[in-house]
C-alpha cells in the first residue's frame, strides 16, 4: 500500500493552482494526473484499489501501466515508502 | 510579462548568533544596523508573503533560536500553510524547544557543523560546540523531524568529506548539504584563507559520487561545485526576483542575502511598503528581472536566460560595476580576476603550510560585533 513518505508534504497551493509536494529547502509542482495519484497514496489503498478508484473517479480505463510507471517513479524519487 | 509570486520567504529573524564562523554570510557591518522587527511585524511578513504564494520558509539569522518569539513565530506560519524549515547551529536547542517547535508545526530542521572533527569544528566557530551539536542531533532525530545537515566546505575541511558524509549516515540525516564557501561578507574577507584549489574539489566530488552510489536515497548527498572553478556563472537566485524574498532582521526585503552591498540600490523596508508592492513594484526588486537590464556581453549571448546573467554581488565585488558580465563567466573581459584569486590562495595555502592557524599571510577574521563595528567604521 503506497505511502507518501513521512518528510514530505502534499497541498493544494491557490498562487499556483496546482498540488504541490513539499520536502525540506525544496517544491515539486505536481501536474494533475501525478497529483491524482499522490492523494491516494495514503497507506489505506493498495496500487489495484487505486487504479481501480481513479478509472472510477476519471470514467476512464487501461490507465495501469501507466500508473504502475508514475509510482515506480515515485518510489525512486522518494516521494513514496 | 508580469513576474510570478515569490516562492521562497527567508525570514533573517536577528544576526545576534553565539558562533563566530569565519565564512559567515551575514553583511560584514551587520553590528551597524537597525533593531529587528518584533513578533506583531514578522507575523504580518509572514501573512503578506503567504498571501503572495510564498509557500517555502526559512527560518534563519544569525541564530533564530535566539529569539524568544521563535515557537510563536513557526505556529502562526504553520497556521499560514507554509513548510517551515528551521536553519540552525542547534545552540539553544533544547529538548523542550524541540517538543515546543514540533507542536508548533515545524517541519524540518538544518543543522550546521564546520567539520567532522572537533578541532576543525571549534576553531572555524570560534566556540567549543561539537559535541553540543552531536547531542542536538540525536535529539532532533528522537523528536521525529527530517533532518539536514549542512557544513560550509573550504580547503581546510574538503579533504575531510569522507567523515562528514560518515557522520551525516550516523547521525541519520536524510539530506546533507555539502555547501562550499561563496565569498561573500565575511567569507570574502577570509577568501584567501578559505579558497580551495581545484584539484582538491575533483577529489571531494569523487568521493562523494562513491557515497551516492553505494547509499542511493537513504541520504541524499548536494555538491556544487563552487563558482570560482567554472566557466559559466550559476542562475543566481533562479533568476532576481522571480522566486525568492528575502527579509532582514530590521525589515529590509532583498533579492538575494548579498544584496545589501550593491551601490544605489534602494531597499525597500517591510515596515515602510506592502509586500506585494515590494515584490511586484519596487526599483530594487525590478532592477534585474528578466534580461533587459544586461550589458554587452551577456544582451548578445545565446546562454543569457539559462543563468540570467549570473550574480550581480559576484560583478559588483570582482569588477566594481554591478551590471556587468559576473565574471566567473569564462565570456566576461574579467574572468582573469577570478582566476588570478583562485592562484592567489593557493599561494596563501602554501605559505601557511595548509595549517589554518599559521595563516601569516591571510589570517581568519572571525564573524564578531567587534570586527564587525572595526571593518565598518564610517
Amino acid at each position: 500500500m503506497p505511502t507518501l513518505h513521512r518528510t514530505l508534504r502534499l497541498q493544494w497551493e491557490e498562487a499556483q493552482q496546482a498540488w504541490v509536494l513539499l520536502y525540506p529547502e525544496g517544491m515539486v509542482t505536481l501536474n494533475e494526473s501525478a497529483a491524482a495519484i499522490l492523494r491516494r497514496c495514503d497507506g489505506s489503498r493498495t496500487l489495484d484499489m487505486l487504479i481501480d478508484e481513479l478509472q472510477g473517479a476519471y470514467r476512464i480505463e487501461g490507465i495501469a501501466a501507466e500508473v504502475h510507471a508514475f509510482v515506480k517513479h515515485a518510489f525512486e524519487r522518494g516521494w513514496l515508502a | 510579462m508580469r513576474p510570478g509570486p515569490p516562492l521562497w520567504l527567508l525570514a533573517e529573524l536577528t544576526y545576534r548568533c553565539p558562533l563566530h564562523c569565519a565564512f559567515c554570510s551575514n553583511p560584514v557591518d551587520y553590528a551597524r544596523h537597525g533593531a529587528e522587527l518584533g513578533t506583531a511585524q514578522w507575523l504580518d511578513v509572514l501573512a503578506q508573503a503567504r498571501a503572495l504564494g510564498a509557500v517555502q520558509l526559512g527560518l534563519s539569522g544569525g541564530e533564530p533560536l535566539m529569539r524568544k518569539d521563535l515557537e510563536a513565530i513557526v505556529a502562526h506560519a504553520r497556521r499560514l500553510g507554509f513548510y517551515i524549515n528551521l536553519i540552525t547551529s542547534g545552540v539553544g536547542l533544547t529538548d523542550e524547544r524541540l517538543g515546543a517547535l514540533r507542536a508548533a508545526g515545524l517541519d524540518h530542521i538544518q543543522l550546521s557543523f564546520q567539520d567532522s572533527t572537533r578541532e576543525l569544528n571549534d576553531f572555524l566557530s570560534s566556540t567549543r560546540t561539537f559535541e553540543l551539536k552531536q547531542r542536538v542531533a540525536r535529539m532532533i532525530k528522537a523528536h521525529g523531524y527530517p533532518m539536514v545537515m549542512n557544513c560550509v566546505l573550504h580547503r581546510h575541511n574538503l579533504p575531510h568529506v569522507g567523515a562528514i558524509i560518515e557522520m551525516a549516515l550516523e547521525m541519520g540525516a536524510e539530506y546533507l548539504e555539502l555547501a562550499n564557501t561563496q565569498y561573500y561578507g565575511w567569507a570574502w574577507r577570509n577568501r584567501l584563507a578559505l579558497m580551495p584549489d581545484a584539484a582538491q574539489l575533483r577529489e571531494a566530488e569523487a568521493v562523494v559520487e562513491r557515497y551516492r552510489q553505494r547509499i542511493g536515497s537513504r541520504c541524499r548527498i548536494l555538491f556544487v561545485v563552487p563558482d570560482y572553478f567554472e566557466t559559466r556563472p550559476k542562475k543566481c537566485m533562479n533568476g532576481w526576483g522571480t522566486t525568492f524574498l528575502g527579509v532582514a532582521p530590521d525589515g529590509t526585503a532583498l533579492p538575494c542575502h548579498a544584496a545589501r552591498m550593491l551601490p544605489g540600490l534602494s531597499l525597500p523596508n517591510v515596515a515602510d511598503m506592502p509586500l506585494r508592492d515590494i515584490w511586484f513594484d519596487s526599483e530594487a526588486f525590478n532592477r534585474y528581472r528578466g534580461t533587459a537590464w544586461m550589458k554587452g556581453a551577456c544582451q548578445s549571448c545565446d546562454e543569457k536566460e539559462a543563468d540570467a546573467g549570473g550574480c550581480r554581488c559576484q560583478a559588483w565585488q570582482l569588477t566594481g560595476d554591478a551590471d556587468a558580465t559576473d565574471p566567473v563567466c569564462d565570456r566576461s573581459d574579467h574572468h582573469d580576476r577570478v582566476r588570478a584569486i583562485v592562484a592567489q590562495g593557493r599561494l596563501a595555502a602554501v605559505l601557511s603550510q595548509g595549517r589554518v592557524e599559521r595563516g601569516r599571510e591571510a589570517p581568519l577574521l572571525f564573524r564578531t560585533d567587534a570586527n564587525s563595528l572595526r571593518l565598518s567604521e564610517p
